[in-house]
């Protein structure tokens, strides 16, 4: 579980995140939501250590990261697992190359076992025969899979994901959210997914975080977004017509979110 | 504003290069990329090399010839003047400066990419020092095999001065070869490669430098491999003046 407290963190006198507060829960995909410029590439990048707030308190499992030494915080970050909005693959080397990588820097296997659990994870996310090809010769759905093939070959505790399904299809989307859905819960994983997806958010939303600028707006789950009654979730998430009658439909049936 | 600027880079430039002179996390790795760099840096270089050093060698035995017509220079001055010339500046600084083009924006743009497409990032995240995941492999190769780029250029350049003596009736073959080794300084050599060393170490970790902290995108990379250059150029010729003045003094 990560649990951020009061965090708020500035550039140039701007305030971006203001007393943001959120909890991630283990074997759940925890969702942050928002539009854009509300501060939730800044709450991400700040879990992940990449940007220090000023205030606050990020705790992975109770130990806060805020306060670790380099050496204590280059340990967690073995334990965590990041998939990057443009997959973020090496260049130079093949797929099989890509997800060993971790395995070679951190443990101390031998060449064939780095190759056999590289296979193993490149299985997991449907990419067996693709081991030789470089990112450059794959689509941009299957360079997000060797992105989460990469992540997770270390069995990360932590799984964070920028906006996986930016400049995916529709359908592509879907494999990769029910992939996203499906490590998690098989490794028990804290799963962490940046979306403007709505589609991610309806489908595996199970702990849902809404930014709206720079405040922790709303929280809640695939099922209370639709009886919300918080105005900002609502134009958000149901800004499409077919959104909309979705939710009319749901909300016909259903109470409204206490 | 400028001098506060260039200041303010250069904090930056030594704090990146503690952080490239860590100790690598893993040696096999290390040795690994090194062993890469050096055919990508080094061994691709020879070819480039071998063209410039030869013509450059060829038009310094000619304009020695055409240039220096007095009847009290000897027809073997010809050779030395030739011979100097390469091992003083041309096999060093000119031809880190053409390296500067080559090598420096080849560094650049690499870990420019790098860095815009979220690759450095990535190994961050993984607990990785990319700055010496990166850049230690390419700095270390580009030392290393600078000596040998600089003998190919010496061998090569008189090579070039020997073509024109054979090809021409400038100057005979003889008193040509017999300049080459006339009064031949063997400090001259150590002093070429000693420069080299110091120029191989400011194209690689400048350009790497420009590229590591680029922000932006396929433009900002463009600028900041034009910026290594240009400031890797200037680096080479401000050390090469410090050097020639601590060495040959």
């Amino acid at each position: 579980m990560i649990e951020v407290k009061n965090i708020t963190k500035s550039f140039d006198g701007k305030t971006i995140l203001h007393d943001v507060s959120a909890t991630f829960y283990t074997g759940k995909t925890n969702l942050i939501i928002g539009q854009s410029g509300s501060g939730k590439t800044v709450l991400m990048k700040s879990l992940v250590g990449l940007i220090k707030p000023e205030e606050g308190e990020i705790l992975y499992d109770g130990r806060d990261i805020m306060k670790m030494t380099a050496e204590q915080m280059k340990a967690i970050r073995k334990e965590i697992g990041m998939l990057f909005q443009g997959s973020a693959l090496f260049d130079s080397e093949t797929v099989l190359g890509n997800v060993m990588f971790p395995l070679i820097m951190f443990t101390d296997k031998s060449h064939d076992e780095i190759v056999e659990r590289a296979r193993f994870c490149l299985e997991r996310v449907n990419l067996k025969g693709a081991e030789d090809k470089y990112p450059s010769e794959i689509s941009g759905g299957m360079q997000k899979r060797v992105a989460i093939a990469r992540a997770i070959a270390l069995n990360p505790k932590y799984l964070f994901c920028d906006e996986p399904n930016s400049g995916l299809d529709p359908k592509t989307s879907i494999l990769i959210d029910e992939l996203l859905s499906d490590i998690t819960h098989e490794y028990n994983i804290t799963t962490v997914i940046n979306t403007h997806d709505m589609n991610s958010v309806l489908g595996i939303g199970e702990n849902i975080i809404f930014i709206n600028k720079g405040y922790r707006d709303w929280v809640g789950d695939k099922e209370k977004i639709f009886t919300t009654t918080n105005q900002a979730v609502s134009d958000f998430v149901f800004a499409t017509r077919l959104f909309q009658e979705v939710k009319d439909y749901i909300v016909k049936t259903e109470k409204p979110e206490k | 504003m400028i001098i506060t600027k260039s200041m303010s880079d250069f904090g930056r430039y030594c704090l990146f290069i503690a952080r490239v002179f860590s100790i690598p996390d893993k040696w096999k790795v290390f040795f690994r990329r090194t062993v890469t760099e050096i055919s990508k840096l080094g061994v691709d270089s020879i070819p480039l090399v071998i063209i410039i050093s030869i013509f450059i060698g060829a038009v310094c035995a000619i304009q020695m010839e055409l240039n220096t017509t007095s009847p009290l220079m000897p027809a073997y001055a010809v050779g030395l003047a030739t011979r100097d010339i390469v091992l003083l500046e041309f096999s060093n600084s000119i031809l880190c400066l053409i390296l500067a083009g080559k090598v420096g924006s080849n560094i650049a743009s690499e870990i420019g990419t790098m860095r815009v497409t979220e690759q450095i990032d990535a190994l961050e995240i993984m607990g990785v020092n990319s700055a010496n995941y990166l850049v230690l492999p390419k700095i270390v190769a580009f030392v290393l095999f600078m000596p040998v780029l600089g003998a190919f250029c010496i061998f090569t350049a008189m090579l070039g001065g020997i073509g024109v003596a054979v090809f021409t009736d400038l100057i005979s073959l003889s008193k040509f070869t017999y300049g080459l080794q006339a009064m031949f300084n063997e400090w001259y050599v150590w002093y070429g490669l000693i420069k080299s060393l110091f120029f191989a170490f400011i194209i690689a970790s400048v350009s790497s430098f420009f590229g590591y902290y680029v922000k932006g995108g396929a433009l900002d990379v463009g600028k900041s491999s034009t910026d290594a250059v240009v400031c890797s150029s200037i680096m080479i010729l401000l050390f090469d003046v410090i050097l020639t003045k601590l060495l040959l003094q």
